[in-house]
C-alpha cells in the first residue's frame, strides 16, 4: 500500500486554507466529474482520488491526522491505540473516526489510515452515484437487421435488453440505472455497452445503406431481361436495361438496412453489376462472335 | 408508446429539493414538465437527464446557466462520437 500525497492530488501547499482546499477541490471535479465525462475511465479514476483527497482536507480531524502521521501513516493506528489508552486513564474518551459511515470506493490508505470510508463532504443532499460498468457485445449484422432480445450477465446479475435494430458497430448505447450500486442513498451508475458488429454477409455496410454486387451474364447485359437478385431479407425480381455496362449501378430504394430507432424506415440497396463473359466457346459460338465482331468494324 | 410519469413532490421528496428547483429547470427548458388536472409530473424518460442535472448542481456548485451549457456540449459531443464511428465504418469499407 502506497502513501497518498493528497496535497499533491489537489496541487496545494500543506499550509492550504480551507477555501483553498475548496477552491483546488471544485476546479478538479468540474474537469473530472463523472458526467462531464461520460464513458471515460482514467477522469473516473482522478474524480475518485480528488474526493477522497477532499474527503480527507476538508475535514479538520481527518486533515490533523493525516498531517501529523505522513509518511509514517503505518504506525498510526499504534499511536492512536496508545493515545487512547492515554486518555482513557485520565478518564476523556478518545476521538473516534468510525462514526456511520457509508461505503464508498475509497483507496486501502484511506481505509488503513481512517478505518472506514466517509461520506463527502460536498454531497450530503444526493449522496454518491454508483460506479458506471461497460460490456462488449459482439453481434452479426444478420442479428441487428431486426430488434434483438438479448441476456446479459453484468456481475452475476441477468439483464435482459432489446438491442434496437440498425445498431451501428462501435455504437455504445446507456442502460441506465444497471451500473454500480449508489452509495448514501445515491443513485446507481450506467452500463455503457458498446457493439461491435461482425459482417460475414456479402453486403457491406455504410451506415442505413448496404452495397453488393451482382453477377450479370453477358447476355442479359446486352439484351436486357429480368434477374434474380439477392437483398438482405430476401430475393427480388430486377429488370436490367438493355446494353447494360460492367459496374453500373442500380439503387433498390428501402432495400438497405433498417434506421436506428426509426421502425419501418430503412436505407437503400446498391447493387454494382458485375459482367461475367462466357467461357469455353463452342466453334459454332466463336464462329458467331467473330460474326458480331464483324458487324462492328 | 405509453409514457409514464412521476409526480414532481415524489422526485423533490426523494432526492431532498424543492419543487421550484424543477419547475426553474423546466423553464431553462432543461427537462420537460407535463401538467395533468393542475397536477406536475415528470417524464420517466427525463429522470436521468434530471438526477444527471441535479449532480452537476450540488456536486460542482453550477448554476442553471451553466448546466444548460454543459449539456448542450455533451449532446454536441455525443453526435460527434457518433459520426467518428459512422465514418471509422465508412473506412472500413475501402480495408
Amino acid at each position: 500500500m502506497k502513501f497518498i500525497d493528497y496535497y499533491k492530488i489537489l496541487g496545494l501547499d500543506k499550509s492550504a486554507s480551507q477555501s483553498e482546499i475548496k477552491k483546488a477541490y471544485r476546479k478538479l471535479a468540474r474537469k473530472h466529474h463523472p458526467d462531464v465525462n461520460p464513458n471515460d475511465k482514467e477522469a473516473e479514476k482522478k474524480f475518485k482520488e480528488i474526493n477522497e483527497a477532499n474527503e480527507v482536507l476538508s475535514d479538520p480531524e481527518k486533515r490533523k491526522k493525516y498531517d501529523k502521521y505522513g509518511k509514517d501513516w503505518e504506525h498510526a493506528e499504534e499511536f492512536e491505540k496508545a493515545r487512547a489508552s492515554q486518555q482513557s486513564a485520565y478518564g476523556s474518551g478518545g476521538q473516534s473516526y468510525s462514526q456511520s459511515y457509508g461505503e464508498q470506493d475509497f483507496s486501502d490508505f484511506f481505509e488503513s489510515m481512517f478505518g472506514g470510508s466517509g461520506g463527502f463532504s460536498g454531497r450530503s443532499k444526493a449522496g454518491f452515484r454508483g460506479q458506471d460498468l461497460n460490456a462488449e457485445l459482439k453481434l452479426h449484422l444478420r442479428d441487428v437487421f431486426t430488434p434483438h432480445k438479448q441476456t446479459l450477465n453484468v456481475n452475476g446479475k441477468n439483464i435482459r435488453i432489446t438491442v434496437p435494430a440498425g445498431i451501428e458497430n462501435g455504437q455504445t448505447i446507456k442502460i441506465s440505472g444497471h451500473g454500480g450500486p449508489g452509495h448514501q442513498g445515491g443513485p446507481k451508475g450506467d452500463l455503457y455497452i458498446t457493439f461491435g458488429i461482425i459482417n460475414d454477409t456479402a453486403f457491406k455496410r455504410d451506415g442505413n445503406n448496404l452495397y453488393t454486387k451482382v453477377n450479370l451474364d453477358l447476355y442479359t447485359a446486352l439484351l436486357g431481361g429480368e434477374i434474380m437478385v439477392n437483398t438482405f431479407d430476401g430475393q427480388v425480381k430486377l429488370n436490367v436495361k438493355p446494353e447494360t455496362q460492367n459496374g453500373t449501378k442500380v439503387k433498390l430504394k428501402g432495400k438497405g438496412f433498417p434506421v436506428y430507432k426509426k421502425p419501418d424506415v430503412y436505407g437503400d440497396l446498391y447493387i454494382t453489376y458485375n459482367l461475367v463473359t462466357p467461357t469455353n466457346l463452342t466453334a459454332k459460338e466463336k464462329g458467331l462472335f467473330q460474326e458480331l465482331a464483324n458487324l462492328r468494324k | 408508446m405509453e409514457q409514464e410519469y412521476i409526480l414532481i413532490t415524489d422526485f423533490c421528496t426523494s432526492h431532498n429539493i424543492e419543487t421550484h428547483f424543477v419547475m426553474e429547470l423546466y423553464e431553462y427548458g432543461l427537462v420537460d414538465v407535463i401538467v395533468k388536472e393542475d397536477i406536475h409530473y415528470i417524464p420517466i424518460q427525463q429522470l436521468p437527464k434530471a438526477e444527471k442535472i441535479l449532480r452537476l448542481h450540488s456536486d460542482l456548485d453550477i448554476n442553471l446557466e451553466g448546466i444548460a451549457v454543459i449539456t448542450r456540449l455533451l449532446n454536441r459531443m455525443e453526435k460527434m462520437q457518433n459520426e467518428i464511428t459512422q465514418l471509422k465504418n465508412k473506412l472500413d469499407l475501402y480495408s
